[in-house]
């Protein structure tokens, strides 16, 4: 049954992609069909596993040793648990739903069917990354969603745009790559094994400098996949992907891979303090940077995948605290799949609606136009900013509580996260939905198709109340507890306290974004004299500056460099051995004269030469 | 003493014999037009016969105690006829290795397709070159089935050269294989007075050879008064300082060193394997290597395996020579089975690495060698064999530019030997060379083992240039075709590939076969 989770869609691409145009006409039927079932098969091996009671529920399955090489072995195996199974349910759910939605959004591409292969292709690698049992078959998924997200985001390949953004992205998650396969080979070497059961079994064991580096690799990995501070710079490109791209891949699940592969070495992590403490300064690092470049940015997507980063740098925080954070983590990583993905369709279907325009500028006065959208974003943005009872805010304060428990300034740092939350999602709702209509000429806008909506509406609920379902009916905490384990540490600051600070905080940032956005008319070309902040904000922080002035141009001095000394001194020592081998051959050839005298008394000599090295040793 | 003749484990060499007699008859008594089919049947019949003999000897249960067997209680391990051969692990997979690289080299030679005249081999190799006599056979569609009693027997020699374990019945089948081969590679149909010259070479220098080994035989008698190998090491251990010792090993290895042709007994090889019909070379190159360092290594590790510290130091000079000569003179050959010949030598000097080891794991990695480099043998002259123009096979470098675009399925197949001959991973040369150096360094032989990788460096360039000629450069004008060829090709081919491959992805079941199958036998 797991294997038919992935199965299914993996089918589902296969067909489509070597189907080729014969599956023009219903690939995309089928491909929403195999996502469904595998939802369905989701579903079926839930309430199998709720019928089960908490320890009993995790489950393996082996296929065949896939690696067997002297004392390395490596299994093929499926892995399903609690933490395996909500992102099961994440990742099929919340992937139907943008399979459908898509059959609307792409209604008019060509390349529709090949699109329809990508996205099942990324569910079923996302599935294998959350399925494995093992770190290696966990690498295999981790590069299927890398390669499926470079794809989609390149989608539109008649943009050089979009080329390079696809590039970017494959190109800086290669770093994270890298720290993920260290952290493989560091398993083998430091246990032996690289499963999930033996890792963990053997970590107290093993020598803490070995956990630790471990750890700090795992993270290097969940920086690149999930764009954590220094490897984000790649998801703001990213938004060059279709829209429904950006809302399953680039917001719900697969940038929130990282988070999971934390979670899941809870082991290491639990075991080295320096590590957490690593983890605990990136997510607060890349919440607050994330949060600081949504607030000045025009483009909608790109506002939302600022936000991205920083509700993820709140997960990556969380996972950092350790037992007391996992489960929040997690939490939060559900509830904001949910609205995070309800507001990227939310985006996506003003953009339907305006052209594919996404600069905000031009937006303006849309509730009336769109008036399903503006519910659906608008209960997104309640949910992300945290107001009760909406999800974000049981899962967002949970983290804030946690993290004051950690420490006053992590704690102090989500507070004034949230604070900025409220302050850019408070300025994209009144750029995009209030004011008075700035859109350009010939803009006609309309609310989207029933294909489009419909997912809309489930994630607006989602975003409703998925948050007072998950807490309250499915106990998030008890579920998870038997995986992750469960720790309270002692907290500084009491809910009582906190929730009211917290919302006080909110509230402060919302009224600043609406009394500088939907109070005051928004100028429809950017101002251009504006504070050096929101010039850094604009240039997402200076991240690719950055990157370019450290990486980019000493790379490009070391290549010269290499080219010259390649070009000088090898190629001239291997240009000069090989004209040496050359002359050797050639006058080595003249002793192959064809007469069998002359090979005749070669041999001779051969043999001479044999009796006088036999005769020599006996001396 | 008794005399016995065990016929069951004997019987994979018998039924080959057997049948090269039988093959004789059907030559004498069946009616020309369907002799080809009757002698194509009887030889891989007899060769699956035979093979399968060599399967029910490997799975017998084992004689005696398995500590002398690697552990294993499987696989016979006996003396048979007097102590004049003998059965052991190693002995049959060698045996059966030769059987399967003769069935796909059967193949070949039955292949009829390719030339518009008919098979590899002359209409009548008795007629003159030249002559009206052999246009008039060549017109009349004669063809010369007498190359299958001398394939059978031929095979027959190779399959008991290994297990031999006297010097003479070593001899006796040393000439056993080695005439029918100088025969026939005479009788190439195109090209005849170079695969006449081809013939004549490799006869005299063969039968040099020969000598050497025939005096080296009856000196090392003349200290030891007896021929068995076994027998052989047990009087060397008290003889061994004797000048007539050290003389006679020196010769019987001058014998052995000549067949497999290392440097400096290698001349024969450019000249015999571009002579000869290709598909003979490609049997001859595949095979009589296998069976050659069979017989090599049985010598020196059972035989003189005592006195390895006095041969190992001649060894190491004539494995340096060979690797380096092979690979250095390949370099500038413009003729596609001259440097493939080429490349044979400096193969024979990596497979030297693994007699100079003289260990279990140098015994192993040499039989995982050649198994893999027999089959990659085969394929790539299979290859040359379909390349071709008006005149026949088009082996001139030059001629195989743009091959790639021409036709992709045999450039790509041809690539892949390439590359397997050059030891690239994933393919059978990188696990045989990998196994052959390891041992070699386990044995001691570490600065060798710098020389083979300098070797493979310098080869991997003329592997790497016939690859850049086929799918890089652009085809000349009137260049050659690939002909499209039988099934026969298509499979021996086929088979070649996926043993290249197989090999080169998943060694494992091999290797444990390998290793399960033991030491030799003393």
């Amino acid at each position: 049954m797991t294997a038919a989770l992935i199965g299914l869609p993996l089918f589902g691409a296969a067909t489509l992609l070597l189907g080729g145009r014969r599956t023009n006409a219903w690939g995309h039927f089928f491909a929403v069909a195999m996502s469904a079932s595998s939802f369905f098969v989701g579903i079926f091996l839930f309430i199998q596993m709720l019928g089960r009671s908490g320890e009993e529920r995790e489950a393996g399955q082996h296929f065949f040793d896939w690696i067997s090489v002297g004392t390395f072995h490596v299994p093929f195996g499926l892995h399903i648990d609690q933490l395996s199974m909500v992102f099961v349910l994440l990742i099929t759910g919340v992937g139907t739903l943008i399979h459908i939605y898509s059959i609307g959004y792409m209604e008019h591409d060509p390349n529709r069917r090949r699109f329809f292969a990508y996205l099942n292709l990324f569910v079923a690698a996302m599935l294998l990354l959350v399925l494995a049992d093992n770190y290696l078959l966990l690498y295999v998924g981790w590069e299927g969603v890398g390669l499926a997200s470079y794809l989609l985001i390149s989608f539109y390949q008649h943009k050089p745009s979009a080329a390079a953004a696809g590039k970017k992205a494959f190109i800086v998650n290669r770093v994270g790559d890298v720290g993920l396969s260290i952290a493989v080979m560091l398993m083998f070497v430091t246990f032996g094994t690289v499963t999930f059961e033996g890792v963990a079994a053997g970590a107290p064991e093993a020598a803490p400098s070995h956990v630790t580096w471990i750890g700090l690799a795992l993270l290097l990995a969940a920086c690149g996949k999930s764009a954590q501070f220094p490897l984000q710079s790649w998801l703001l490109d990213a938004m060059e992907g279709p829209t429904p791209v950006s809302a399953l891949i680039h917001a719900a699940t697969m940038v929130t891979a990282g988070v999971y592969l934390i979670t899941r070495a809870h082991a290491i992590f639990d075991l080295s303090s320096t590590a957490r403490t690593a983890v605990v300064t990136i997510g607060a690092i890349t919440l607050l940077l994330g949060a600081f470049i949504g607030t000045a940015k025009d483009d909608i997507k790109k506002g939302l995948a600022g936000s991205t980063m920083s509700q993820i740098g709140y997960m990556i925080l969380a996972a950092g605290l350790g037992p007391a954070g996992y489960v929040f983590a997690i939490f939060h990583l559900l509830t904001h799949g949910l609205f995070k993905a309800g507001l990227f369709l939310g985006a996506g279907s003003v953009m339907h609606g305006m052209n594919d325009d996404v600069n905000m500028r031009h937006y303006g006065a849309l509730r009336t136009a769109m008036k399903i959208t503006y519910a659906t974003f608008g209960l997104g943005y309640l949910a992300i900013i945290g107001v009760p009872p909406f999800s974000g805010f049981w899962s967002k304060d949970e983290i804030i509580h946690a993290a004051f428990g950690q420490n006053i300034y992590i704690g102090l740092a989500t507070l004034l996260g949230a604070g900025v939350t409220a302050f850019y999602m408070t300025r994209m709702m009144a750029m995009t939905f209030f004011g008075e209509a700035r859109w350009e000429k010939g803009v006609h806008p309309h609310e989207s198709p029933a294909t489009m909506t419909a997912p809309m509406l489930i994630l607006a609920l989602g975003s409703a109340f998925g948050g007072l379902l998950l807490m309250f009916v499915g106990d998030i905490e008890g579920w998870l507890e038997p995986i992750v384990g469960i720790g309270h540490s002692d907290h500084a600051v009491s809910n009582t306290i906190l929730i009211p600070v917290t919302l006080l905080v909110v509230l402060v940032g919302a009224g600043y974004g609406w009394m500088t956005y939907g109070r005051r008319p928004v100028p429809v070309v950017a101002p251009e004299h504006v504070s050096l902040l929101t010039r850094a904000a604009r240039a997402d922080a200076y991240g690719d500056a950055l990157n370019e002035a450290v990486f980019m141009r000493p790379g490009q001095y070391l290549t010269r460099a290499l080219v010259w000394f390649d070009s000088k001194a090898i190629d001239g020592t291997i240009g000069g051995l090989s004209a040496a081998i050359g002359g050797l051959s050639a006058r080595g050839r003249k002793l192959q004269n064809g007469y069998a005298r002359s090979y005749a008394l070669t041999m001779l000599g051969g043999a001479v030469l044999i009796a006088f090295v036999l005769l020599l040793v006996r001396l | 003493m008794k005399n016995s003749f065990e016929y069951a484990a004997l019987a994979p060499i018998v039924v080959l014999l057997g049948a090269g007699v039988f093959s004789i008859l059907i030559e004498a008594f069946v009616p020309r037009t369907s002799r080809r089919i009757c002698q194509l049947f009887l030889v891989l019949g007899s060769l699956a016969l035979s093979f399968g003999y060599v399967l029910i000897n490997a799975t017998k249960t084992l004689v005696g105690d398995p500590a002398t067997n690697g552990g294993q209680t499987h696989g016979l391990r006996q003396f048979a006829v007097n102590g004049a051969t003998v059965i052991d692990g190693a002995g049959l997979f060698l045996q059966g290795t030769l059987i399967l690289i003769a069935f796909v080299a059967a193949l070949l030679l039955a292949e009829n397709q390719v030339d518009p005249q008919g098979d590899a081999f002359a209409a009548r190799s008795s007629t003159l070159p030249g002559s009206e006599d052999e246009r008039q056979f060549t017109a009349q569609g004669w063809t010369q089935t007498e190359i299958w009693p001398l394939f059978l027997f031929c095979v027959g020699g190779m399959v008991l050269f290994p297990v031999a374990n006297d010097f003479l019945t070593m001899f006796v089948a040393l000439e056993v294989f080695s005439l029918p081969l100088y025969l026939m590679a005479g009788m190439a149909r195109r090209r005849r007075l170079l695969s006449q010259e081809a013939s004549l070479k490799y006869f005299v220098l063969g039968a040099f050879s020969s000598a050497f080994f025939l005096f080296g035989s009856a000196l090392i008698y003349a200290v030891t008064a007896t021929m068995n190998f076994g027998q052989v090491s047990i009087a060397l251990e008290n003889a061994g300082q004797d000048t007539l010792v050290i003389t006679g090993i020196g010769m019987i290895a001058v014998g052995l060193l000549f067949k497999v042709g290392a440097v400096p007994f290698h001349q024969w090889t450019p000249d015999v394997y571009q002579g000869s019909p290709t598909a003979l070379t490609a049997f001859m190159g595949a095979a009589t290597k296998v069976a050659a360092f069979g017989a090599l290594l049985r010598v020196f590790y059972v035989a003189f395996g005592g006195m390895r510290w006095d041969w190992r130091p001649m060894f190491w000079v004539v494995a340096i020579l060979t690797m380096l000569i092979g690979s250095i003179l390949a370099v500038t050959q413009t003729d596609i089975k001259r440097m493939l010949a080429f490349s044979s030598i400096a193969h024979a000097g990596f497979l030297l690495l693994g007699v100079i080891a003289t260990s279990a794991s140098g015994l192993s990695s040499s039989l995982l060698y050649l198994f893999a480099y027999g089959f990659t043998t085969i394929g790539s002259f299979a290859v040359v064999s379909l390349v071709r123009d008006a005149a026949g096979e088009a082996t001139h470098l030059s001629q195989w530019a743009g091959l790639g675009k021409k036709s992709p399925v045999v450039a790509t197949s041809f690539a892949l030997f390439l590359l397997a001959l050059a030891g690239i991973p994933l393919t059978s040369g990188f696990t045989g060379k990998f196994a052959i150096f390891t041992a070699a360094i386990d044995g001691g032989a570490t600065p060798l083992v710098i020389v083979a990788v300098i070797a493979s460096a310098i080869a991997a360039f003329f592997y790497a240039r016939v690859i850049v000629l086929m799918f890089f450069t652009e085809p000349p004008v009137d260049g050659p075709n690939v002909v499209i060829p039988s099934w026969f090709t298509k499979i021996a081919i086929g088979v070649s590939v996926a043993v290249t491959l197989l090999i080169g992805v998943f060694p494992q079941p091999l290797i444990d076969l390998i290793v399960s199958s033991g030491i030799f036998a003393s």
